[in-house]
């Protein structure tokens, strides 16, 4: 039988608000063990709660990024469960009443547009790290991530495919990063993921039963934890079985999964409103303000590269889904550039030293304004796209201007043409076999003679002009 | 007469006039504490090192000639559920018998700018769950006015000392009664402050929406200035509201004529002590006396506030009391194999059965399957209450009843059950549940010589009018 997946997404991002959810500890990652907490993020007895404000913005501008309904009054509530990285023993998170509801976000996948369902984003609190036998035998408790901010994201289960999940990820962490609240590094666990997935005959529209899968670190490993499990579904189903309700891990290493706990076990979280919070109640001022201070988000931008600057998709592509590829393309742009120029060394010289020395664009040495200098150079005709390229070189370690370093290599395009005529005649008079080929209307023997007079100018002289004089010259004899 | 016995107003003027100094009542409430405290057992630990080397610095400051606030040199009592800086704090808990915050209650932090000088921590029912002090995990306090009896409860230690002059003010916490019921026991006013007007932060929670830290104290004017004191809006308290605090010793007016006094049927039915009842009608009849109107009426959801109660409070207590798990602080069992065994263990051992009952009482109602009919259902009965005191206060200015069904009873003698010691909550619970300000004030005795309290409600932040009509009892 054929069987179609279905596959829904529950993604936590860390918010990068400078101080956590509920009190004034940094959220910086990577400090010593146990530094960046305080009696209230460790759950010290009669310790309370303050709600960040930055952590509503920064949740609502997600929402608003992801097509959501913001709600003007929300709570937060308590999810009760028992486990050392969590001090207070629940973590304060949203129930029933999230902040942002009901949106949806446009994925592309093999040429065609599909649109994804957003049910709700809401917040909540990050839990601790353990960390096992770190020092000597035992497990002890890291609180620096106690109280760091998260959304959780949840989606419809609308996807069909692990490509599609994967697209969508892809898509989320964009907007995320475009809207300046998360740096989604899924390394350093700001990004994290789970996925629901279930199968069915292929045509119907009755959901299968939905396993859960966790700890899944990377979107590729997302992608192929959401194929290992359905290819797994397909062989119980096919082997006469069943899929039960259960939560099951994801081993990367060994790339399969195991159960981690089945309905039975399931824990109830005994939710209920947190007393030590105010409900959250905004306005359409408040909420309009954000919307309005929201940046152009990908797929504005990549209509707008295809519209207004003729750039290919491929291109339009490529830039948007980077923030900071597209701002670096953005600024040169608006600079002046040539946008598909602008485009050409993005995609090509310069993508290929970000990767070279493993590095991002806000890294780049080259400046988008020495890189707008440096094509206006070509285009001017004071240079030839080779120097350009030798200029581009010295451009990446020296701090130069573009003008400088033509001057210094003597780069500058020869444009005079009584000065390129002199090395025309001197190349003519030392190449008499060429010209002699060329009388015997080999025309080829023109581009030799034009690489001689590049030669003797090292590179300088105008290709344009030199094959000019040469034609001339030659038919002159 | 010994210091001791005197009131905060009455030792601050003495203060301001060098009649005494700060060491002189330093002392005598210690030498108080050392005479009578062994029968008493109000206190947990006391602090009499720091608090005399307090009391040294604080007098050079009056002979300085500083203008100081009035509770400065003034000792103080605090329950052992509000976390002091350095000073254990146990709840009467063998889960937090060895706790030392690192941090102080904003209420502590206020006092400790004023001046107050804390005398030591006082018992209560373990993390303030009783009506007796009788589930301290420590001792048993015992009524300055009869040693057979219970002082109430939870804050039955702070009411003890201030009863007994073992301190001069004291600090309760009050989650159904907690700060009325024990000072009606031991004949002392205690203030439970409307809900969001003193800061919660530092208060080891026990049910978050109803908790309300306010004054035990010798008389009506120490209760208005120490109130004062502690109450006002705290950026670590999104519960704590933001408003403009009046000087609440300008309530101590004599005169109360046109007030309007209702007094609901619920609270002189069943169950009350006729003698109590009896005793407070009288003081009603001496205010109707003084030109008060008085009219009974009804408040019908009064007879669910028990349920709604029980349910709420212990809902939010079994998750308050989830972090005592042995992992970071408090107490740990021995030895446990492995984690769920550590957390049964540490938390079968660490709480006593009063704590106990109400944990699994609460994730009983807060479970899967039982939610809607338990706890969604008692917070619709809340709003019910709230509505029908916000009723009865557009049409009188105060609603006044005991403070208590009886008057103090014997150690032991509810204790083997818990529904009887329940119901000693039964006129203070619809107060937290309301969110209002209550006051009880004493107003006579017993025939067993047993002190009876007063009960006078209000309406939301309007703790003036109750600290006057008290103030006129």
């Amino acid at each position: 039988m054929e069987y179609e997946s279905v596959i829904g997404l529950e993604i936590h991002a860390e918010l990068s608000t400078k101080t956590k959810i509920f009190c004034s500890c940094t959220t910086e990652f990577g400090g010593d063990v146990n530094t960046h907490c305080c009696p209230i993020c460790t759950g010290m007895p009669g310790t309370l709660p303050m709600l960040n404000k930055k952590v509503v913005e920064y949740a609502v501008k997600a929402g608003l990024a992801m097509n959501c309904t913001i709600s003007k009054f929300s709570k937060q509530d308590r999810k009760n469960y028992f486990y050392p990285d969590l001090p207070k023993a629940y973590q304060i998170s949203q129930y029933d009443l999230p902040l942002c509801k009901n949106g949806y976000l446009d994925i592309e996948v093999d040429g065609a547009t599909k649109r994804i369902g957003i049910t709700r984003i809401h917040i909540e609190e990050d839990a601790g790290k353990l960390l096992h036998n770190a020092w000597g035998n035992g497990t002890l408790v890291d609180m620096n991530r106690c109280g760091v901010p998260l959304i959780e994201i949840v989606t419809e289960p609308d996807m069909r495919s692990a490509k599609e999940a994967h697209a969508l990820l892809e898509k989320i962490k964009t907007i995320l990063q475009y809207i300046d609240v998360s740096d989604c590094k899924m390394q350093e666990g700001s990004l994290r993921c789970d996925v629901n997935v279930s199968i069915m005959p292929k045509g119907s529209t009755t959901f299968g039963q939905r396993t859960e899968m966790k700890n899944l670190n990377s979107f590729s490993a997302t992608e192929k934890a959401i194929n290992f499990e359905i290819e797994r579904q397909k062989e119980v189903v096919e082997a006469g079985g069943k899929i039960t309700q259960e939560t099951r891990r994801w081993d990367d290493e060994t790339s399969s999964s195991y159960s981690m706990r089945s309905k039975e076990n399931a824990q109830d979280y005994r939710y209920f409103p947190e007393p030590d919070l105010l409900p959250i109640v905004l306005d359409d001022e408040y909420i309009e303000g954000i919307r309005t201070s929201l940046p152009e988000l990908p797929d504005k931008k990549y209509a707008r590269y295809i519209e207004s600057y003729k750039l290919p998709e491929y291109d339009a592509n490529l830039l948007t889904a980077s923030k900071d590829l597209s701002e670096y393309f953005d600024k040169a742009v608006n600079l002046g550039a040539t946008p598909k120029a602008v485009s050409n060394w993005i995609l090509g010289d310069i993508s290929k030293v970000l990767n070279e020395e493993s590095i991002t664009i806000n890294e780049f040495k080259i400046t988008p304004e020495k890189l707008v200098e440096l094509i206006s150079e070509i285009e001017k005709g004071t240079i030839s796209n080779t120097a350009a390229k030798s200029v581009f070189e010295v451009l990446l370690t020296e701090d130069k201007t573009v003008e400088e370093i033509i001057k210094e290599k003597g780069l500058a395009q020869v444009n005079d043409e009584s000065a390129i005529k002199e090395m025309v005649e001197r190349v003519i008079a030392n190449n008499q076999k060429s010209v002699e080929d060329y009388k015997k209307g080999k025309t080829n023997a023109v581009g030799y003679l034009v690489g001689q007079v590049m030669k003797e100018s090292r590179g300088s002289a105008n290709p344009q002009i030199i094959n000019k004089l040469i034609v001339e010259a030659l038919n002159n004899l | 007469m010994e210091l001791c016995e005197l009131t905060a107003h009455e030792l601050g003027k003495m203060l301001r006039n060098k009649e005494i100094t700060v060491p002189q009542i330093v002392e005598s409430v210690y030498k108080s504490i050392e005479l009578k405290d062994n029968d008493i057992k109000a206190y947990i630990s006391l602090q009499k090192e720091e608090a005399l080397k307090e009391a040294a610095e604080m007098q050079k400051r009056f002979d300085a000639g500083e203008d100081l606030p009035p509770l400065a040199g003034i000792p103080i009592t605090i329950k052992d559920n509000i976390c002091t800086k350095g000073i254990k704090t146990t709840c009467a808990s063998k889960m937090l018998q060895d706790f030392v915050p690192p941090y102080d209650a904003t209420v502590i932090e206020k006092l400790k700018a004023q001046g107050a000088i804390i005398v030591g921590k006082s018992n209560l029912d373990e993390f303030a769950m009783g009506g007796s002090t009788e589930n301290s995990a420590f001792m048993k306090t015992r009524n300055p006015h009869n040693l057979e009896c219970v002082p109430g409860g939870s804050s039955g230690g702070s009411a003890a000392s201030v009863a007994a002059n073992e301190t001069i003010l004291a600090l309760g916490s009050d989650t159904g009664g907690s700060i009325r019921q024990p000072a009606s026991l031991c004949g002392v006013v205690g203030l439970k402050p409307t809900y969001g007007t003193v800061s919660r932060f530092g208060l080891v929670a026990f049910a978050s929406s109803l908790d309300q830290i306010g004054p035990i104290t010798k008389d009506v004017e120490d209760a208005a200035i120490l109130f004062n004191a502690i109450c006002g809006h705290d950026e670590h308290d999104a519960t704590s509201v933001s408003m403009e605090h009046p000087d609440y010793t300008k309530a101590l007016e004599k005169g109360i004529s046109g007030l309007k006094i209702g007094l609901p049927k619920e609270f002189f039915g069943e169950g009350i002590n006729s003698e109590v009842k009896e005793i407070v009608l009288k003081k009603v009849e001496e205010l109707k006396a003084k030109g008060a109107t008085v009219e009974e009426f009804s408040i019908p959801s009064i007879d669910y506030a028990l349920s709604i109660y029980y349910i709420l409070a212990s809902a939010e207590a079994s998750s308050n009391l989830s972090r005592y798990d042995g992992v970071k602080y408090g107490y740990r069992t021995e030895s446990a194999d492995g984690l769920n065994e550590l957390y049964e263990k540490t938390r079968s051992e660490g709480f006593g059965p009063e704590v106990k009952r109400r944990i699994m009482l609460g994730t009983y109602v807060l479970s899967s399957g039982y939610y809607d009919a338990y706890y969604k259902k008692a917070l619709k009965a809340r709003t019910l209450i709230r509505q029908e005191f916000d009723k009865a206060f557009t049409k009188y200015d105060v609603i006044i009843g005991p403070t208590s069904p009886t008057t103090a009873f014997k150690i032991g003698e509810k204790s083997e059950n818990p529904l009887e010691m329940y119901l000693s909550d039964v006129c203070t619970v619809p107060v937290n549940i309301a969110g209002i300000p209550a006051i009880s004030v004493p107003i006579g005795t017993d025939s067993k010589n047993l002190p009876v309290g007063m009960q006078i409600i209000g309406k939301a932040f309007d703790e003036m009018t109750i600290l006057k009509v008290a103030y006129n009892v």
